[in-house]
């Protein structure tokens, strides 16, 4: 493998270890010759946009770029970028692209899955993903609703959503992704929303920036089964006092007037209130502890009137794949590459003349 | 030593078949295994047979506790770890209960009697004393009180006695017997000594009580009165060559090992611990220095996606499992069927169905393996026939996994996984050469210009090619829809689906042009019943053979080692025989296989007791057929 360096502006000890291109690449570049067949004003039609977009920014090598997916709607994603790419089975993405990244140091992997794929069917190699810290980056698509087999409830879907499979309304509870996501340790979580295209494009500059797993939920528009889940957050008259903008090092205020902010509640939990407050608190992503962030995932729109949007927790720990590859690097230099024949003779060995 | 030299008979015999049993914490396997390396070292011809519960410590002295470990030598070759033991070593009641309805009248028993208490009888479930009741009549027993003399020997060894406890000292008892029973068969004894002193390394105290309870078992032989005759087995005439003892995990994984290095590709294991396959995660996550990486999933599923997502990459990608495991995987095969990428299932047999008998053997998981998958999806298989032949299968496994870029299962099962024999080693120029070069240019020339096809087959193999991520110009997207004939993209027409299943197919079957023929075992040439098996029934079968041509009856063996697609030859060996017999540990599977594809009539005889077939069985088995 040729290692260079990455010349563009985004850079991390892993990103550093993929080659990089020579050629200024475009959006053009990354779009591949497959028709794109998702219903006419989806959301995921942004964020192609947007990643296609985004994705000469990294400044490596087209080639050395892979997308998993799994099953759904969103998982068609793969198809329809240039790169290499893998249409796998529901819910076993982010498993396959543990594989292929740890055993491939030289390329970017990236996971794009749905509510449906990454937290029900495939629970728990998102749990694991994350919780071993693979350096994956993690793109799901909440539209909180099965599309692609015609409008189920989701596991992000409200109580009593009505639905063909619920008639009667949802009876289970929805899973926050990105509470999810921090009880797992994953070092780094964001949300963004599909028709922002300029913070969604600095959501996955971080995430890119990022050595070892990042999760970014993406608030999908399904408006064929779940038209304006997410409409609060994004109707201009609401938006800005429906959405509270995480930047790391800054109070957390938000508002069309910047007039409210956040402050920790007698309940231990994070609560509303004024701007001008003295108790309104800094973000702080990189804090080691994820209390703080686990709190801040906590806020929503139902319960507290605002959503938080941006980078929950972005920690730099060891990643799984440089502990595996250094194993494999130790034993090298200790035990010098393998001897298949003095191996498979073992220390016990008898000759007959 | 006695001071008393005794002139006492040696009796030369051809084999023997022994068995160490105890509770599962008594270190039976320990002391199978090490009379095995005195054994192996002596030059003998070798096969064992480990028997151990499910439960890591069962209740202490119940039967459902007892771990058995059977040894076959002789100065011979031979195929099994024997029908029966000629000697037995029970090391408490719970171990005879078990135990003794495998031994033949006048057997030889060695009885550990201070472990025949009130209490242990009473666990055990005997109601009297079998010791004194009468039960042991037919036997030669020898009862001796392994316990007490172990505890006595331990302490009087200098420099131990005060340094170990008392249940340390205990604990030595297996050793006592293995020195009794090394003094018995005229084992060499310095490798135990040897052992014992680097296993207890870091607790020399240790290592000075198992040597001293060792050698006070091989003192005991020589003083007392209760063995008047001790055997020899002369060393087995066996090829030229240099030779060591393996397990068939242990083969199995050097297999893979060496699959790694002869396709020049790093192998990739990705794994969830399961009975009785984890054995080969922990060999090949101590062997990093050859590129290995070893991922311990979350579960199965995850494994082999692991294993997969790494094929893509360009590794060797390994899954290792059981019958419940691959239950779990089906869904990723049929993705690697349908990516026609490399991948190796290595499926290690148990009992089922569900949990089933986990440390138990059985080879039910044929038809799994070759059916266990929605939509048509052929995946080779190959079946090793002994311990030391899974190192052989993993190597050929490699080979169709890579040429024909298709997932491949490797049938073990907990027989060969865990029993041992003699390997002669295969030198550097014996193994086959199966370097894996990726496409790295276009192979198709497009209305824009040169494009990559990634479902442009070999017309021979009918391979697609593999191009590897980092590959510049060859970018391309693969899943698990159906994909157009060539270029790969997304296709639900109905010609080209037909066309792709099609494809699929003959390209697992055209394997069978490139595979050994079916050799058959007819030394009369007059035999008129051919048997047939895959897997590890081999050694019981070739046994069962030997004993009916010993009384001058002809019968034909063939065994096979691919079962997806099986040899071209298959259907004329077949019909070259009046009849066909199937010994299977299952209920009749390859006979199924057989019966519809070839249109034999084959017979079957299936047995699911969690054990391998005796000799002695198959040889009854086979003279019915044959008088039929």
């Amino acid at each position: 493998m040729t290692v260079t360096t990455n010349g563009s502006g985004i850079s991390n000890r892993l990103l550093d270890l993929i080659p990089a291109t020579p050629n200024q690449l475009t959006r053009k570049d990354f779009t591949s010759d497959q028709e794109v067949r998702w219903c006419p004003g989806c959301g995921d039609y942004a964020i192609l946009a947007t990643v296609q977009g985004f994705l000469p920014e990294l400044g490596i090598a087209r080639e050395n770029i892979a997308f998993i997916s799994g099953i759904g709607c969103s998982s068609r994603f793969p198809y329809y970028l240039q790169t290499y790419g893998m249409h796998s089975i529901h819910g076993r993405a982010p498993a396959i692209a543990t594989g292929l990244a740890t055993s491939r140091p030289d390329l970017s992997v990236w996971v794009v899955t749905g509510d449906g794929d990454a937290l029900s069917i495939g629970g728990n190699h998102l749990l694991h993903a994350m919780r071993r810290n693979v350096n994956i980056k993690i793109l799901m698509f909440n539209n909180r609703i099965y599309g692609l087999t015609k409008g189920q409830y989701s596991p992000t879907s409200e109580v009593g959503k009505i639905t063909k499979s619920t008639p009667f309304g949802s009876l289970d509870r929805p899973y926050n992704p990105a509470s999810l996501a921090l009880g797992a340790e994953a070092t780094f979580v964001a949300r963004s929303i599909d028709s922002d295209r300029a913070h969604l494009t600095a959501t996955l500059r971080a995430a890119a920036e990022h050595p070892g797993t990042a999760f970014v939920e993406i608030f999908q528009n399904c408006n064929i089964f779940n038209d304006g889940a997410f409409e609060a957050l994004k109707d201009r008259d609401t938006r800005d006092d429906a959405t509270l903008k995480m930047v790391d090092g800054e109070p957390l205020l938000f508002g069309a007037e910047r007039d409210k902010g956040i402050r920790r509640a007698a309940s231990g939990g994070l609560e509303v209130c004024a701007a001008t407050d003295e108790n309104v608190l800094v973000h702080d992503a990189a804090n080691l502890d994820p209390s703080q962030a686990f709190a801040l995932s906590r806020l929503t729109g139902d319960a507290h009137g605002v959503t938080p949007i941006g980078v929950f927790r972005n920690v730099d720990m060891p990643t799984y794949d440089e502990a595996l590859n250094d194993q494999v690097a130790q034993a090298r230099t200790k035990l010098g590459k393998g001897d298949l024949l003095g191996l498979i003779s073992g220390n016990e060995t008898w000759t007959i003349n | 030593m006695s001071e008393q030299v005794r002139e006492r008979e040696t009796r030369r015999l051809d084999r023997v078949v022994v068995r160490f049993a105890g509770d599962s914490g008594d270190g039976m396997q320990l002391t199978g295994e090490q009379f095995t390396s005195e054994t192996a070292a002596f030059g003998n011809d070798l096969s064992t047979l480990p028997d151990f519960p499910a439960e890591i410590r069962a209740p202490a002295g119940t039967p459902a506790g007892v771990s058995g470990f059977q040894l076959h030598f002789s100065d011979h070759d031979i195929l099994t770890p024997g029908d029966a033991p000629d000697v037995l070593v029970a090391m408490n009641p719970a171990a005879l209960k078990a135990n003794l309805k495998d031994l033949p009248p006048g057997a030889d028993l060695i009885v550990n009697t201070d472990a025949f208490t009130g209490g242990n009888l009473k666990k055990a479930g005997y109601a009297d004393d079998p010791l004194t009741d009468g039960t042991l009549d037919s036997y030669t027993v020898h009862r001796v009180p392994l316990t007490s003399m172990t505890i006595n020997a331990v302490n009087a060894a200098e420099g131990v006695g005060g340094a170990v406890n008392k249940k340390e000292a205990e604990r030595a008892k297996n050793m006592f017997a293995l020195g009794l029973m090394s003094w018995l068969y005229h084992r060499p004894t310095d490798g135990t000594e040897g052992f014992l002193k680097k296993k207890f390394a870091k607790r020399p105290e240790i290592a000075a009580a198992n040597i001293a309870a060792f050698r006070a078992g091989f003192n005991y032989g020589e003083t007392t009165e209760s063995f008047s005759v001790t055997y020899e087995v002369a060393p087995a005439r066996m090829r030229a060559g240099t030779y060591r003892r393996i397990t068939g995990n242990i083969a199995m994984s050097y297999g893979l090992i060496a699959a790694g290095e002869l396709t020049k590709l790093p192998l990739f294991l990705g794994t969830y611990p399961i009975t009785p396959a984890s054995d080969i995660l922990h060999e090949l996550s101590k062997h990093k220095q050859f590129g290995i990486r070893t991922f311990q999933a979350e579960d199965e599923i995850a494994g082999i996606g692991a294993a997969l997502g790494a094929s893509f990459g360009g590794s060797l990608g390994v899954t290792t499992t059981s019958g419940p495991g691959v239950a779990l995987k089906s869904e990723t095969i049929g993705l690697a069927v349908s990516l026609e990428l490399p991948l190796l299932i290595v499926d290690i047999q148990r009992g089922g169905p569900s949990t089933g008998l986990p440390t138990k053997t059985e080879q039910a998981d044929l038809l799994q393996a070759m059916f266990g998958r929605n939509g048509e999806a052929p995946v080779p298989i190959i079946a090793p026939r002994s311990p030391a032949d899974c190192f052989d299968a993993a190597v050929e496994a490699a080979r169709i996994a890579t040429k024909y870029r298709t997932p491949v299962f490797l049938l073990s099962d907990g027989y060969l996984a865990n029993g041992s024999e003699p390997w002669l080693l295969p030198t550097i120029d014996e193994l086959p050469d199966l370097t894996v070069t990726f496409t790295t240019e276009p192979n198709h020339e497009g209305p824009k210009g040169p494009e990559f096809w990634p479902y442009l087959r070999d017309p021979e193999t009918l391979a697609r090619p593999w191009a590897v991520p980092g590959t510049p110009g060859l970018e391309h997207r693969i899943g698990g829809l159906e994909k157009a004939d060539g270029s790969g993209n997304i296709s639900y027409d109905p010609a080209n689906h037909d066309r792709m299943v099609r494809l699929r197919q003959a390209k697992v079957e055209g394997i069978a042009r490139d595979i050994a023929p079916l050799e058959v075992d007819d030394p009369s040439g007059m035999a008129e019943v051919l048997v047939l098996g895959w897997g590890s029934t081999f050694g019981p079968i070739a046994a069962g053979c030997r004993r009916v041509r010993a009384k001058g009856l002809h019968v034909a063996q063939a065994h096979l080692r691919h079962l997806n697609p099986f040899p071209a030859n298959t259907a004329e060996v077949l019909r070259s025989y009046d009849k066909v017999l199937i010994p299977e540990m299952n209920l009749g599977q390859l006979r199924m296989l057989i019966r519809s594809q070839f249109l034999v009539d084959a017979i079957g005889y299936n047995q699911v007791r969690g054990l391998p077939f005796k000799a002695a069985e198959l040889a009854g088995v086979l003279e019915d057929v044959i008088n039929q």
